[in-house]
């Protein structure tokens, strides 16, 4: 009894697990489904027909290829600016210090219906034509605050001796900030662009409100929703998901291996 | 107040400053106060421009009529807000039924993942943990959409749950129809749930790490039962994450449509949907703006009294 008791906590755990990963494994299997009609939501016939031709649907990959584009952009506005907020927030002591952190924080606190369809009354009303350069502005805008948040943390962890120990060896302003503070604070920005990208490149319902007639990968998905989802989209949702786990794993391989050479040195 | 003097060398200090005085403050020249400053304008100006002016931009659409062929105009018109409140308190009520629903359930089962995760998993964390936020990396549009094959009318999932009963349960209390999971209040809830399940696990997981594990070992030499130990040690040292996580589930799923959209029905739209389908599809701008600045002050006055209740204000 005692052992069950013991066990109820992990098993929950790995239930709540499965109920996470569920759906990898549903579109991982769907994406070697041969299926009857329009929609693959039902078990035909195992093919990888769709594997050997992932852009075999029309604008599929010209969707994929536009949401790279927008994402990669998206992550280097938001993290130039995001970076430098967040430096000005955690360095420097000035009287609009609670303000900007409002203004940091109201576009995290806000569902993301209300962001959307404000930002496309103010495109509407200045006459805007909505496309890839409104999903941008859109996608720097909510990105920003997360880099924020990201960099902050691991700039608040930073021990400033090590920036007085750089001046004390008379290093210049500039000579400080590059050699000492941006390596110090570099895993903290790369986190930050990783979530900005990875926000953008998912995000759905501020693209959908402010993108007219643009086509991002996402919007495809919605799309096909309605018309008929082709298999090729289930063969990328698995390659996405295989290609980052694999990422992951690889950066946790080459950390553990630095550690231990480090160690050896 | 700093102590600047070291025990053993009394007076060393004292000599240089006289007590009481704080050092004066340099002044720094006007070029280096100003760096903040333009560090924050470009960053800051963005927002003013992509997010505060919209909010101004839709407080004045929502008080604006006409049509989309004779133009809109400021004309005042607050009848609106009542309008659209009382043509779609429905959606708005539901809204944050199933936000509030699926934010309960987020905690209730992300609770245990971050649990076994903090303190259980051993070398198996880094690998839990990747499994965690792994799910982000499939479109999340993708992955709802696999709730429809699972959800299924003839799915095995909807079948154990029919032979076990679960569904007459479900059925009496009106989240499930017959033998059906998928367009019932049931599968929205079960879609949002699963959206926003990691927004919940990695707050958690954040605060439980923290704790010193010292702790654990105090109240176990001081007899407390593991139960007792969770629920006066664990769990209010956890509480920042259960907060944050709360916020993290509950906000973005209070605005959701996408889960309402794809699992639900007509019977399961939430206010979301409304506000989506009058801008893109109806151009009811007026009553599209009102609604969404309805929901904007629901979801704030629920948070503000959530976070004076919890009484963690400075979380953020």
């Amino acid at each position: 009894m005692r052992r069950l008791r013991e066990k109820l906590v992990p098993l929950a755990g790995l239930l709540t697990l499965a109920y996470l990963l569920l759906p990898n494994v549903v579109v991982t299997v769907f994406s070697f489904n041969d299926p009857v009609g329009r929609f693959n939501y039902s078990w035909q016939e195992f093919s990888t027909a769709a594997w050997r031709d992932p852009c075999g649907v029309a604008d599929l990959c010209g969707s994929l290829a536009l949401s790279l584009q927008l994402a990669a952009w998206a992550t280097l506005g938001a993290t130039v600016l995001g970076t430098m907020i967040a430096f000005a927030l955690v360095r420097y002591r000035f009287r609009a210090r609670g303000a900007v952190n409002s203004l940091i924080f109201l576009p995290m606190s806000m569902p993301e219906v209300v962001m959307a369809a404000s930002l496309l009354t103010l495109f509407l009303n200045m006459g805007a034509e909505l496309g890839f350069l409104t999903v941008l502005i859109a996608h720097v805008m909510f990105c920003l605050s997360f880099v924020v948040v990201a960099v902050k943390a691991r700039v608040l962890s930073m021990d400033p001796r090590l920036e007085e120990a750089a001046r004390d060896l008379y290093a210049g302003p500039v000579q400080t900030f590059l050699r000492v503070t941006l390596p110090i604070a570099a895993p903290g920005i790369a986190a930050g662009a990783l979530l900005a990208f990875a926000l953008s490149f998912d995000d759905f319902i501020i693209t959908n409100f402010n993108a007219g007639s643009t086509v991002t990968f996402p919007m495809f998905v919605w799309g096909s929703a309605q018309r008929g989802t082709p298999v090729q989209i289930n063969v990328i949702g698995t390659a996405m998901f295989v290609i980052a786990v694999l990422l992951v794993v690889a950066g946790q391989f080459l950390a553990a291996r630095r550690k231990r050479t480090e160690h050896l040195r | 107040m700093t102590v600047t003097e070291t025990p053993g060398t009394p007076g060393a200090t004292g000599s240089s400053a006289a007590p009481g005085t704080p050092p004066a403050p340099r002044r720094r020249p006007v070029r280096r106060r100003l760096v903040p400053y333009w560090l924050l304008l470009p960053g800051v100006l963005w927002l003013l421009v992509f997010f505060v002016l919209p909010m101004v931009y839709q407080a004045s659409t929502s008080l604006q009529t006409g049509s989309l062929e004779a133009g809109f105009e400021v004309t005042w018109h607050f009848p609106t807000y009542w309008e659209a409140l009382r043509e779609y308190w429905p959606q708005f009520v539901r809204s944050l039924l199933y936000a509030g629903t699926a934010t309960v359930l987020c905690l209730l089962l992300g609770y245990p993942l971050a649990y076994l995760i903090a303190f259980r998993a051993g070398r198996w964390r880094t690998v839990l943990l990747v499994l965690v936020i792994a799910p982000f990396f499939t479109s999340f549009l993708i992955r709802t959409l696999a709730w429809k094959t699972i959800l299924a009318d003839d799915s095995a999932v909807v079948g154990a749950l029919d032979a076990l009963h679960v569904l007459d349960v479900t059925g009496w209390l009106g989240w499930t129809e017959g033998d059906r999971v998928l367009a019932t209040p049931l599968a929205v809830v079960c879609g949002l749930t699963y959206n926003f399940l990691p927004f919940m696990i990695l707050p958690l997981y954040t605060s439980l790490e923290r704790i010193d594990g010292r702790l654990h070992e105090a109240a176990k030499d001081l007899y407390a039962s593991p139960a007792t130990t969770f629920r006066k040690v664990t769990f209010p040292l956890s509480l920042p994450g259960v907060v944050s996580g709360t916020l993290l589930t509950f906000i973005p799923a209070s605005g959701d449509y996408v889960n309402a959209e794809l699992l639900g029905s007509t019977e399961t739209k939430m206010v979301g949907n409304v506000i989506q389908s009058q801008f893109l599809r109806v151009l009811d701008y007026p009553t599209a703006a009102a609604l969404s600045f309805l929901l904007m002050a629901a979801v704030l006055v629920a948070v503000t009294v959530y976070i004076r209740r919890a009484g963690t204000e400075d979380l953020v």
